[in-house]
């Protein structure tokens, strides 16, 4: 046993010194790895398998979009303090110093059984691992009303940023003074838990400061607030009286677009000048498409020491669309923890090595409840040999004491170090 | 039995660089988890501290402060109580022997 891990160690470290040199780009020989979806945790991933594997490892990374938009700080882009410059960040560099290859395409299938990734564009991607970080997809047949042509492009998620975010920021701003912005919160578990409640302070900021008669109301799917809740509710009594009003268990089951009408399970209808509606999700579609998300058909089960998928084998699944760990959100922050955990992973599985049998790592996230002043929540995740998952240490993480300014300054330098840790 | 001693003593010397090498990798991975703040491998952008080629001893004191409550924090006191004293030294002496 012995033996064989040496000469396997042996064989990788040959394989290794054959094709050093960070930018060396994808070649015939050695093994092959398609990552699907640049977002948070697919970039980190192909960036930092080509790092670690000191560029033996080929790596192609399948993304439609020109350049990456963040949903961190995308709040702030709705709210007017930030425009969308700020939160988007270029691909080039993972090509250009890291020797990822980029590919602008969809996904139109995967076939795991023969290891190869079709595109949409007709091409064939080979795999000895495949990464599927597809993030998030909606669950528009549980709101029949979205699914009337217009429906979508009247009534907003802005939960993807990129075009929608600019959108309802426009709605806000046409909005005249004395209107209001309704936004609807799914069941837990969706993206970003204290995202919604983010940015109902950012709106009501902005309503404050140029739309004083206008009103916010958050109609929440859930018992209470899902995260954060007393640093939110402290900011929106002290900061957004008599602008933003906060009703939990308000379930929205149905949308009419042309009215801007919430309907609900058991709550009186909402009629509102500008809708916003967050709508139940699940793992992306080409996860769904391919058969990875097996709990509940929402999310992609998998084993937390590699990510491997626990429907089929070669194939790891990242980020939101994974069923998480308790305690462990659907984060920006902690979709980057997993890219690097299963960058290890998969280069030791592909060079002969043993997986890091203890992953540790920990989710920070920040909220603005203005412009300027910030909540966060942290934690720390440990992998459970026993129960086979991450839970959370004893006696780690926790919350801001209360909203404040350095912390805000605190959060875009985490937006900085997060956006060049995925990307740079 | 000279020859027996020195090829147990090349087979133990051998099988503990490969320990070492396998916890190397690890450490790398438990390190990997500070660089979305921090930076990759310890190189922050603007508004952050850069840990890559700071002192071991320096960065492991400050932490084991940060777990004790010595040295006051926004988040960073919610973070090292997450790690034991011996995972602190481990990713203290990764960041330190990374250029700056």
């Amino acid at each position: 046993m012995q033996r064989r891990h040496i000469l396997q160690a042996g064989s990788a470290l040959g394989a290794l010194g054959l094709l050093s040199g960070c930018a060396t780009p994808a070649s015939g020989k050695g093994p092959k790895v398609v990552v699907i979806g640049a977002g948070y945790a697919g970039a980190t991933a192909a960036k930092y398998i080509r790092m670690w594997s000191e560029g033996a490892i080929a790596v192609t990374l399948v993304e439609p979009n020109d350049s990456f938009i963040s949903c961190p700080i995308s709040n702030l882009v709705i709210g007017g303090s930030k425009v969308m410059a700020d939160i988007t960040t270029p691909y080039d560099n993972l090509s250009r110093r890291h020797g990822v290859q980029m590919v602008k395409d969809r996904v139109a299938s995967i076939d795991a059984a023969k290891r190869i990734v079709k595109l949409a564009g007709g091409s064939e991607l080979p795999y000895d691992r495949l990464i599927v970080s597809p993030g998030v997809d909606f669950m528009w047949e549980s709101l029949p009303g979205m699914n009337k042509p217009g429906a979508q492009d009247k009534v907003l998620h802005a939960w993807k940023a990129g075009a929608q975010t600019v959108a309802l920021r426009k709605q806000l701003e046409a909005m005249p003074d004395g209107g209001v912005f309704a936004m609807s919160i799914p069941m837990a578990p969706y993206r970003c838990p204290p995202g919604p409640y983010e940015r109902a302070c950012q709106v009501a900021e902005y309503f404050s400061k140029a739309k004083p008669k206008s009103k916010v109301l958050i109609l929440d799917a859930n018992d209470d607030v899902t995260s954060k809740g007393p640093l939110f509710k402290k900011a929106w009594a002290e900061r957004y009286k008599g602008i933003l009003e906060y009703r939990s268990k308000h379930r929205v089951v149905d949308v009419d677009a042309a009215t801007n009408t919430l309907k609900f399970e058991f709550n009186d209808d909402i009629r509102a000048s500008v809708l916003n509606v967050i709508p139940n999700m699940r793992a992306g579609d080409v996860a769904v498409h391919a058969g990875l998300a097996t709990a509940n058909k929402r999310w992609c089960e998998v084993d937390f020491l590699t990510f491997e998928s626990k429907a089929a084998p070669n194939v790891h699944v990242l980020g939101d669309a994974i069923q998480i760990a308790p305690l462990m959100p659907k984060s920006g922050h902690m979709a980057n923890q997993h890219g690097k955990v299963c960058a290890a992973a998969v280069v030791a599985l592909l060079t002969g090595k043993q997986v890091n049998a203890m992953p540790i790592y920990n989710n920070t996230c920040y909220s603005f409840v203005s412009s300027e002043d910030v909540v966060h929540v942290a934690s720390v995740h440990r992998y459970d040999a026993e129960k086979k998952t991450m839970l959370t240490v004893p006696g780690s993480g926790g919350v801001s004491s209360a909203a404040n300014e350095l912390e805000g300054r605190y959060a875009m330098a985490w937006a900085r170090n997060i956006w060049a840790d995925t990307l740079a | 039995m000279k020859i027996q001693h020195t090829l147990t003593a090349l087979v133990v010397l051998a099988c503990t660089g490969l320990a070492q090498a396998q916890d190397a990798l690890q450490v790398r991975s438990w390190a990997a988890a500070c660089s979305n703040c921090h930076g990759t491998d310890g190189r922050a952008q603007p508004g952050m501290e850069t840990l890559a080629g700071t002192n071991k001893d320096d960065m492991v004191k400050k932490m084991l402060d940060f777990k004790t409550g010595r040295k006051p924090a926004t988040i960073m006191h919610q973070l090292a109580k997450g790690y034991s004293d011996e995972q602190i030294v481990a990713i203290a002496g990764y960041f330190a022997a990374q250029k700056k």
